[in-house]
């Protein structure tokens, strides 16, 4: 009876709940966008988007502009000018994104130690806090993972056969370069609204653990999308109750547990292919 | 050096004029003139670079031309078959869901309807792999993998099918399986437009070859094709051309050579 009293003590609180709802709903749309991150090997531009919207978020909270407005059209221009950077094929996409979002990092760094006032609200971008979601976070998360959905039903053929096979999505008229500019948005839009929960530094995680735990699970890719929010929304809602029974950072907690899913996931799928290996060789 | 020999009897389904194509400032292609009448069966040979891919590419509409101009005949249809290894055959889905992505610009529901299962299913039975649309894509046989691919191609109905090195990598028998797959469907009218390495196992017994090296070095029936000249000026290595069976039988004086020093 204490220990039940102990797992529902928690629920008792306004911020852990808005905290948990966001997370949850964070885990399955990062898991479900996660989906694409990595069948198309974008791992590294969640990861980067996700350092560059720092910047711009940094800028808002030193300027005091809205933080959706200003880290908003901060990721858009990064991510403009990573495909225009890498547009001219003088250096590669990876290294366009090391440059932009690495300096638009540094900047959002150089901002917060100059403006010593505006460190608190960067913090919070940088390591995510729970402490701090509002019931609109809530509403923009939801929001958020509303359109997500709608993207990837409405435009699941388009997105499975542009990540599949782009050349020949191109030749039978799928506007491959809208499909990847939806794709990107979507990305930029969840990093928005769900970094101020689990932060920027552990963001671009969610958007890939997720999903490679996932992928070792099947061979279908309509599986897949269910799969992959499910463990992104298990992990963050088991990660915030364990973060805060543990006394650690949530986002680090949350983070830690889908490794760990991915590691026993690794370790059952790496068996049952050595059986199956086995099987084939007896044949 | 640069001949025309294919005579055009029919209106042509693509015009290239003058095409060039570049990687950066690389040129990959340079003033090639070509062009492919309906019903054709049209092979394209050369060495490694000399740009067959781009210029497939390029008809495609997947490579930018950088001069010159592409034309093609208004509301064709272009099935087409990427080379096998450039396929990611990791990617979690099914021959079927691979079949039926060539609907993805018209059909917005993701389920596939019964209808789209048999046309999925007929196009597979003429394929010979009728079993196999809900295996993963990397539990098949190399010679499955490229049927599928084609099935891919088939299943929009095109006005002509496009392959990029259909045989690259199969052994005999698939090679031999897929030449006599493409023949019928040549035989039931449709046009074919392909590259390949393999000179004597698919080239040689192909009705129109263009020879490709940056520019078109030949284009004609093998026969007027498959010479000691072209070849050099295609290849840049001398290559002996007999004649075995009533067809053209190259042979690459560098293994010639290879096996006199050997003995």
């Amino acid at each position: 009876m204490i220990i039940a009293l102990d797992i529902f003590e928690p629920y008792g609180f306004q911020f852990f709940r808005n905290g948990l709802v966001v997370a949850t709903i964070a885990g399955a749309l990062c898991g479900l966008l996660g989906v694409f991150v990595i069948l198309r090997g974008m791992s590294y531009i969640g990861h980067g988007l996700s350092h560059a919207v720092f910047g711009g978020a940094a800028a808002s909270a030193v300027i005091k502009v809205n933080y959706f407005l200003g880290a908003g059209i901060w990721g858009v221009v990064s991510g403009l000018l990573i495909a225009r950077v890498a547009r001219r094929r003088v250096i590669g996409a990876d290294a366009a994104i090391g440059v932009v979002t690495t300096a638009s990092f540094a900047l959002g760094l150089a901002l917060m130690n100059r403006y010593g006032q505006a460190s608190k609200s960067i913090e919070a971008v940088l390591f995510g806090s729970v402490l701090g979601v509002k019931v609109a976070d809530i509403y923009a998360v939801a929001l958020v993972a509303l359109l997500g959905l709608a993207v990837v039903i409405l435009g699941y053929r388009k997105l499975l056969f542009s990540t599949f096979d782009r050349d020949v999505a191109q030749v039978s008229n799928v506007r491959v370069s809208l499909v990847e500019a939806v794709l990107l948005a979507m990305i930029s839009l969840t990093i928005l609204v769900t970094m101020r929960v689990i932060g920027t530094l552990l963001i671009s995680a969610l958007l890939v653990i997720p999903a490679a735990s996932a992928r070792m699970t099947t061979n279908s890719f309509s599986r897949l999308l269910w799969i992959s929010p499910i463990i992104g929304a298990v992990t963050c809602f088991v990660g915030m109750n364990l973060s805060y029974h543990l006394d650690t950072s949530a986002s680090a907690t949350i983070i830690l547990l889908d490794a760990f899913v991915f590691v026993v996931v690794y370790a059952i799928a790496g068996t049952r292919n050595r059986a199956k290996m086995a099987s084939l060789g007896r044949l | 050096m640069r001949q025309s020999i294919h005579s055009r009897t029919d209106s042509p389904l693509i015009v290239c004029e003058h095409v060039s194509c570049t990687y950066g400032n690389a040129p990959v292609l340079s003033d090639v003139y070509f062009n492919i009448n309906r019903g054709e069966f049209v092979g394209i040979v050369g060495p490694s670079g000399s740009g067959k891919t781009t210029l497939i590419k390029a008809i495609i509409g997947a490579q930018p031309v950088a001069h010159g101009s592409i034309t093609i005949a208004s509301q064709l249809t272009i099935g087409y078959v990427p080379q096998v290894e450039t396929v990611d055959w990791y990617f979690p889905v099914t021959v079927e869901e691979v079949i039926v992505m060539t609907r993805a610009k018209t059909k917005l529901w993701p389920r596939i309807t019964s209808q789209e299962r048999t046309e999925v299913r007929e196009v597979l039975e003429k394929l010979g792999i009728a079993d196999v649309a809900h295996r993963h894509i990397r539990e098949l046989s190399g010679g499955q993998q490229q049927r599928v691919f084609l099935a891919r191609a088939m299943f929009c109905q095109p006005d002509i099918l496009v392959l990029d090195e259909p045989t690259s990598g199969v052994d005999v028998r698939t090679r031999h399986e897929i030449l006599h797959l493409l023949a019928d469907l040549h035989q039931d009218g449709l046009t074919i437009l392909l590259t390949t390495h393999d000179l004597n196992g698919l080239a040689a017994h192909l009705p129109r070859l263009v020879c490709l090296n940056k520019t078109v070095i030949a284009d004609g029936n093998p026969r007027e094709v498959l010479t000691s000249k072209v070849l050099e000026a295609t290849y840049g290595a001398p290559m002996e051309v007999l004649e075995h069976g009533g067809m053209p039988l190259v042979v690459d004086h560098g293994r010639v050579a290879m096996r006199g020093e050997g003995k």
